[in-house]
């Protein structure tokens, strides 16, 4: 399986990617390669994280079509939407990405990620939403694989906070799915 | 990086990058002291262990630039410490002088070189291969070196560690030939229980303290240790010396000193050459690959393989010495040797040098900035199969 997140940078659009790749790697019993483009900029530059996940060993470590995409900015969403495979899953950051209609069979689902994270405090957290969102409809990793993948991600006192946000965005994507359905 | 250790070994599964797969290789290494100057790609490599080292016993210096940090890890060495220092490209040219001084007092250590695109300053955030040959020769005069080029972050672990033995081993200067792709990419590592780790020992020098001579070599041709300020004479120097370190400037000196600096690793080639195989037996093209270039190749040998072409995979581990054997064995039963690489023909020559007219060899170069297309790397196996 073959998965694109990205956004902008300071948006831990990288850990998005980290994350999920350890919950399958350490967890979830896959071969799971991370790897990423950035430019010189930290922070505000168009940043992605290319997340290859697979019950056999990963020779080739990029990606070719992606089977999912996460797009958290309208920069990263026009850029990267037209690669994405036709019956592809999309996931966007409802407030910061205006989609165009959906192309193809793709199954298009929006979460206000970071409104969500700034309720919840700081909108630093709207990745860990994210995170719940993409495993609650990709199913990429099971939740208790995330979950135990999370610990050693994140400085331990936002350890709970983060969690909190991953719960919030797992129950949303429950529920979009659903209402899919 | 947030899981801490009980010892100094993170034994157990985990998803580290390339960059800090190496850190961890050297702390398993014993590796207890670097010396270094921050530069992408690599900075990720001392960014660990700086953080890392006071926790177990180690020192990293931030040197004033990269010629103080190769010379600190000289003499981290003699002071008997396992030393290393991290770097890329630019980096990389201004430690060449040093490099030289390390083969030439036969000083045990590893530079570890995160490739990225050149030259001068070029790519810094992007990749490339592009230091190949001046790993082997970019220091002057006449010598050998040992290079490896890891092609997973795990490598980056296990590597890192056969680096330091093998500088131990043949005390020279390994050089760690890495890339930004490698170095940024992030899978399962395993780290072993620290006592199941193979760590070679320092040669040190068990004989009687007054018939000590720095530089009298074992039979395999390398000379014992001693830690310096141990209560031994001891004398070093850059300059063509003898068997006591002294130096004797003459052509007959010079002839039993840089021989046995070169011989030490030619002769050995076969205990130090390490590639991976597959499917080389009656294939019509070999690919010929290392580092990045080598998992980026892989797709372009599935997609031959589809088409029903006889394609084997030659995996260089140890790019210096170059394994010149395997290649002439190979240029004698395969019709075209392929070399995929992020340079304009760097190991590509020396492919071409061992293939010795015997069979093809195709070069697919890359300026550096990405891998390749693998449907470039198909389109050379396709014709190299005609």
């Amino acid at each position: 399986m073959e998965i694109k997140v990205s956004g902008f940078g300071g948006q831990g659009i990288i850990r998005i990617g980290m994350i999920l790749g350890k919950a399958a790697a350490l967890n979830d019993n896959k071969s799971a390669t991370l790897t990423q483009s950035f430019g010189p900029e930290a922070r505000g530059g168009a940043c992605s994280a290319q997340l290859v996940v697979s019950d056999a060993e990963i020779l080739y470590p990029y990606l070719t079509v992606p089977d999912i995409l996460i797009a958290m900015s309208q920069e990263a969403y026009e850029k990267f939407e037209p690669e994405l495979k036709e019956d592809g899953i999309l996931l966007i950051e409802e407030d910061l990405v205006k989609p165009h209609p959906v192309r193809g069979h793709i199954r298009q689902y929006a979460i206000a990620a970071t409104r969500i994270a700034e309720k919840l405090g700081n909108r630093l957290y709207a990745n860990f939403v994210m995170i719940g969102f993409i495993v609650a409809i990709t199913k990429v990793v099971p939740k208790q694989a995330l979950l135990d993948a999370v610990p050693g991600t994140v400085p331990d006192r936002l350890l709970q906070k983060n969690i909190d946000a991953l719960e919030q965005g797992f129950v949303l994507g429950e529920q979009k799915l659903a209402e899919a359905k | 990086m947030n899981q801490r250790p009980r010892g100094p070994v993170l034994t157990g599964a985990h998803y580290l990058d390339g960059d800090h797969a190496c850190a961890e290789g050297a702390i398993a290494a014993g590796c207890r002291f670097i010396a270094g100057y921050p530069i992408t790609p690599s900075t990720e490599v001392a960014e660990r262990l700086a953080e890392r080292f006071p926790r177990i016993g180690g020192t990293f210096i931030q040197m004033e630039d990269e010629l103080a940090s190769i010379a600190a890890v000289l003499g981290a060495a003699w002071g008997g410490a396992r030393a290393m220092t991290v770097t890329s490209g630019p980096g990389f040219s201004l430690m060449m002088e040093n490099i030289g001084l390390g083969v030439m007092t036969e000083t045990p250590c590893v530079v570890v070189n995160v490739q990225r695109g050149g030259p001068s300053t070029g790519l810094p955030t992007l990749t490339g291969q592009q230091d190949m040959m001046q790993a082997r020769w970019g220091s002057h005069g006449d010598y050998e070196i040992i290079a490896l080029s890891p092609s997973s972050p795990q490598e980056c672990f296990d590597l890192t560690v056969t680096c330091f033995n093998l500088s131990e081993k043949y005390r020279v200067p390994v050089m760690f030939m890495m890339d930004e792709c490698v170095g940024h990419m992030t899978e399962k590592v395993v780290i072993p229980e620290a006592d199941t780790i193979d760590v070679w020992p320092r040669r040190w020098y068990r004989g009687p303290r007054d018939k000590y001579l720095p530089y009298a070599p074992d039979k395999d041709g390398v000379p014992p240790m001693i830690r310096a300020g141990d209560d031994h004479r001891v004398h070093i120097t850059g300059l063509t010396h003898d068997a006591r370190g002294y130096p004797i400037i003459n052509a007959e000196c010079q002839q039993i000193c840089v021989s046995r600096l070169t011989d030490k690793i030619r002769d050995n080639a076969d205990d130090l050459v390490m590639v991976k195989e597959e499917q080389l037996r009656g294939a019509d093209v070999v690919v010929v690959a290392y580092g990045i270039s080598a998992r980026v190749a892989t797709k372009a040998i599935t997609d031959a393989r589809k088409k029903g072409i006889k394609v084997g995979f030659l995996r260089l581990i140890t790019v210096w010495p170059f394994p010149e054997k395997k290649i002439r064995d190979l240029a004698g039963k395969v019709g075209c040797l392929v070399m995929p690489e992020i340079n304009l023909g760097q190991m590509y020559r020396e492919v071409e040098r061992a293939a010795a007219g015997k069979c093809r060899t195709m070069l697919v170069p890359h300026c550096g900035g990405w891998v390749h297309d693998p449907e470039d790397i198909l389109k050379a196996i396709i014709e190299g199969a005609k």
